[in-house]
Formats: structure tokens, sequence, C-alpha cells
């Protein structure tokens, strides 16, 4: 009897351990590749000036209007996602108790993170037409705002679901209104989580290429204003790497490596601002 | 400790019912409870007891499908009306739960909480209302220095005695506490007692437990309630040296709880 159970722990922890490798060295590997491919052709250069004439045909420059383009991009995005889910994710959670409604949301929310981000892009881009607007900024952030709001509100929505009970009732027994409670105990509780997945949405976002491939336009200069058209990184991309050139080619990789970066950068700071706000959180 | 003269009341409950999904958890309550004085509700696990002091609060509110009838009256006023304002009864009834619940902040945003919510904005008054609320529970020595600390960081026992100053911090006239040393080891659960005996003079006190020694300690009114229904009430040494009811009696001695 011992004997089965140890070998049941020993085969477990073996598919544990399998998984891990198998899923860490993928990415390991992709990593590796963007790296090893794309580091000789990163450049200050490449972070600090827009393309230069011919830069798709290996000319000078590099793809600051694609680094900041997708800074504004889901910067906006993320804003707007947040004002909207919020009071979402509070809503599921506090307001809605006694009834249905928000079980048929969460399953609306659910299946609308399915939807591929073209859609939505595809979706904003039949309103441009009624309303007779071009690509630009602006459109590009309702966008990305538009497709990363579900996942927004599903993740903040989990994590409130995690604010033990009994600390809205130590609030409420002080006497404080619901609002109140939402705001100054429920909110604080969860904030490490809501951190948490506000990073993630903003990964999505400013990784997605798709969404905004009709929406934002693509341009070779930093937009100055809402209006002006936008380029991205993950355009960016796939622009060097489908032209036939093997130098634009290695700077699509390189472009790859800056977009890691960003994103590395945004965990690690969410990571320190997270801990930090767990000091006070109740376990 | 304990007065024969029960003095006026605070609280009157008259024919009060309540069901939650139409389980009668509580049947035809009456029962007058004693102004500044600890009024300790006992009976065995799942008789009502918590049902009959959430009530007094209106935090049963947050159960779904319940209803009620009758009265709470507190100094004349029914709290059970449609117009009452449970955030200003709250405000004026107290609470302290089983185990310690302090909110995500430090140990002085755990104290002003309530203050500030209420309108307290007063830099130097939230500070003597720290002090005050934190000398009256014992805590202040122990924590003066670490203010700004999680509330969570405290040991189990300092944690609920933060919950009660919490609750002092509100100047409430009423305090229920639901078995609130439950959770705790027995020398900090002798702190809380001694606090609350400590306290009686300013307010009244509702607590409820099913651990009769502790009922003795600190009871000068007590309530036994078995399924659902007031079996008895009545000044301390009344109910535990002479029960009237032959169920009190055989609660008291131990036959079940």
């Amino acid at each position: 009897m011992i004997k089965r159970r140890n070998l049941e722990e020993k085969i477990f922890k073996s598919v544990m351990i399998l998984s891990l490798t198998i899923v860490i060295c993928s990415l390991l590997a992709v990593f590796a590749t963007v790296i090893i491919k794309g580091a000789p052709s990163l450049s200050l250069e490449m972070i600090t000036e827009v393309p230069k004439g011919g830069y798709y045909l290996g000319g000078g420059g590099g793809i600051l209007n694609a680094i900041v383009g997708s800074l504004y991009l889901s910067i906006g995005a993320i804003v707007i996602a947040f004002i909207l889910s919020l009071p979402m994710a509070l809503y599921l959670n506090q307001y809605s108790e006694r009834s249905r409604v928000p079980g048929i949301i969460r399953m609306i929310l659910e299946v609308s993170t399915g939807i591929p981000s073209l859609i939505y892009g595809v979706f904003v881009f039949l309103i441009m037409i009624e309303v007779g607007a071009r690509a630009s900024l602006f459109w590009g952030i309702i966008t990305i705002a538009v497709f990363i709001t579900p996942i927004l509100t599903r993740g903040m929505d989990e994590i409130m679901q995690t604010v033990p009970l009994k600390l809205k009732e130590a609030s409420l027994a002080l006497g404080t209104t619901r609002f109140e409670t939402l705001i100054h105990v429920i909110t604080r509780q969860a904030l490490p989580g809501i951190l948490t997945a506000v990073i993630l949405a903003f990964g999505r976002g400013i990784g997605d290429a798709a969404s905004v491939l009709f929406t934002a336009g693509y341009t070779d200069s930093i937009p100055t204003s809402l209006s002006d058209p936008v380029a991205t990184l993950p355009l960016a991309i796939f622009f060097q790497l489908s032209t036939p050139i093997p130098e634009v080619q290695q700077r699509a990789y390189a472009s790859a490596i800056i977009l890691l970066v960003i994103v590395l950068l945004l965990s690690a700071v969410s990571r320190i601002l997270s801990r930090r706000f767990m000091e006070y959180v109740v376990r | 400790m304990s007065s024969d003269n029960s003095g006026p009341a605070k609280i009157r409950v008259n024919n009060f019912f309540f069901s939650i999904e139409s389980n009668e958890i509580l049947k035809d309550i009456n029962v007058e409870i004693p102004k500044n004085q600890i009024t300790v509700i006992i009976g065995p696990s799942g008789c009502g007891k918590s049902t009959l002091l959430k009530s007094i609060n209106r935090m049963n509110d947050l159960i779904e499908n319940i209803s009620f009838e009758g009265e709470i009256l507190i100094d004349d006023k029914n709290i059970l009306s449609r117009d009452t304002d449970v955030t200003e009864l709250r405000k004026n009834v107290g609470m302290i739960a089983q185990s310690p619940n302090p909110l995500p902040m430090s140990i002085y945003d755990n104290v002003v909480y309530g203050p500030k919510i209420h309108g307290t904005r007063d830099k130097v008054a939230l500070n003597r209302i720290v002090e005050d609320a934190l000398k009256k529970v014992g805590l202040w020595e122990e924590v003066k220095d670490r203010l700004k600390d999680p509330a969570t960081k405290l040991s189990l026992g300092q944690q609920q005695r933060l919950c009660l100053a919490r609750t002092l911090a509100i100047e409430p006239e009423i305090i229920l506490c639901d078995e609130t040393t439950s959770a705790l080891d027995p020398i900090s659960a002798k702190h809380i007692e001694t606090e609350l005996i400590s306290l009686k003079e300013d307010y009244t006190i509702l607590f409820v437990t099913h651990i009769l020694r502790q009922a003795k300690r600190i009871a000068d009114y007590v309530i036994f309630i078995y399924l659902g229904e007031i079996i008895e009430h009545g000044p301390a040494r009344e109910v535990f040296n002479n029960p009237k009811d032959e169920r009190t009696k055989a609660y008291l001695e131990g036959v079940f709880g």
C-alpha cells in the first residue's frame, strides 16, 4: 500500500517536471531564436530614430515610430479598459448577489476573449466607415480597449472573488456603505491581483498586430495627435520580416527583442509594486 | 461582578420571528437587554444565538431570502423598520466577529477607518482617537512604536483587541460580541474578557458564547436560547444558581451542548 502511494508520488512529480521542461524549453527556444537572430542588428539607432528613406530596403534609421506608437496605443487602451473594467468587476462581485446576471455576464466576457482580435479590428473599422473616420491613434486605442476590456474585467473579477467575506463584514459592521467598503477595503485587498491583471491585459494589447491592422494605420513618423495614424511594433516586425532583404529581416528580430524588453520591464515594475501592496493584504 | 437588579433596558425585543428561506431560526423572541451590563447569550451551536445578535445591527441583511417580523427597539426606536439607516445603526451598534478580521491596512488605519468615514478629518483628533481606543483595549504600549505596520503582523489576540479598538473608535453605545474569543488562546481570551468588563460602565454589551465557564465569568444578565426560542432569561446569578426550566438545568449541567 505504502509502496503504491510512493510510486504515485514519484509519477506525479515526474509529470510535473516533464510539463515544466517542455513549456520552459520551448519558450527559451523562442527567446533564443529571437535574440540570436536579432542581437547583431540591435543598435542605439534602432530605438532612437524613426525609419529613414529606404529603411525597408536596408537603409538607415530605426523603429522609434513603432515603439512610441505601441506604447501610446496600449497605454491609452489600458486606461480606457481599466476605467470600464473596475466598475464592472465590482458590480459582478458585490452588487449582484441576488441575481443570475453575473453568471451570464461572465459567460459573455469569456466567450469574447475567444474571438480573434482581428474581428474586433474589423468591427471598429465598420464603425469608422460609418462615421467617415480615417485610421488613427484614436481608433487604434478604441480597438485595443474593446478587445482587452473583457480580459481585464474577467481577471479583476476572478481576483475580487478571492477577497474574504469577513473583510466585507468587518467594514460594513463599522457603519460604512457598500460603496465605501468596495473602494477602501475590497479594492485595497485585491490591489496586487488587479495590478497583475492590468499587466496581463497590457501585454495582450501591446503584442497584438491584427486588431489595429485596419484601424491605426501605419506611418514612419511619430504621431503628434490622436488623429494621426500610428505604427506598432508587431506590425513593424511583420513588415520587416516580409521584405526579401536579410538585413531587414534581422531587424525584425531586433524589434522583437525590444518588444520583449518592454514587456519584461513592465512585469518587473509590477512585481515590485505588487510586493509593496502585498504587505497590507490579509491572508 | 453580577448584579441582581437588571436596571433600565437599552434594547427591547418584542415578538421577534426570523426565518431564512422559510426555515424558522428564531421564534417569538421577547426580551429586554439591560443598559450598561454584559448580557450573555448562551445555548448550543445552531440554536439561533448569533442570528439574534446579528439582527441587532442588521448584519443579517447580507443573507439572502430572509424574512422577519416583530420589533427590536433600541432606545424606543424600532431598528427593523424600513426607514432605518443601517450605516447610522451600525455606527451605534458595534460588532466584534468570531475570529479577528483586521482590514488590509496598517494598525493606525484600522482604527481611524470608521471615524474617517463618519466624518473626522482632523489629524490631531484622529491621533487622539487612535491613542484612546488602543489604550482602552490595552494595546497602546504594545504597538505605539509601530502604528504603520500592517495589522496582520499582530498576533491573533492582538488583532482581536485591535478589532475591539476599531469598534470603540466609532463611539457606539452597544457592542455585540459573536463568540469573540473562540479563536484566541486562553490568555488573550482572558484579556478581552477583562477589557469588556471594564468597558461596561460606558457600553451595553451583548456577548454570545457556548462556553459556560466564560458566561459565568462575565455575565450580568443571561439569555438561554434553545432551538430558536428563549427558554429562560434573567440576572446571571438567578439563571446560573436557580434555573427554573428543566432544559436550562440540563444545559447548565452539561447534559447537552
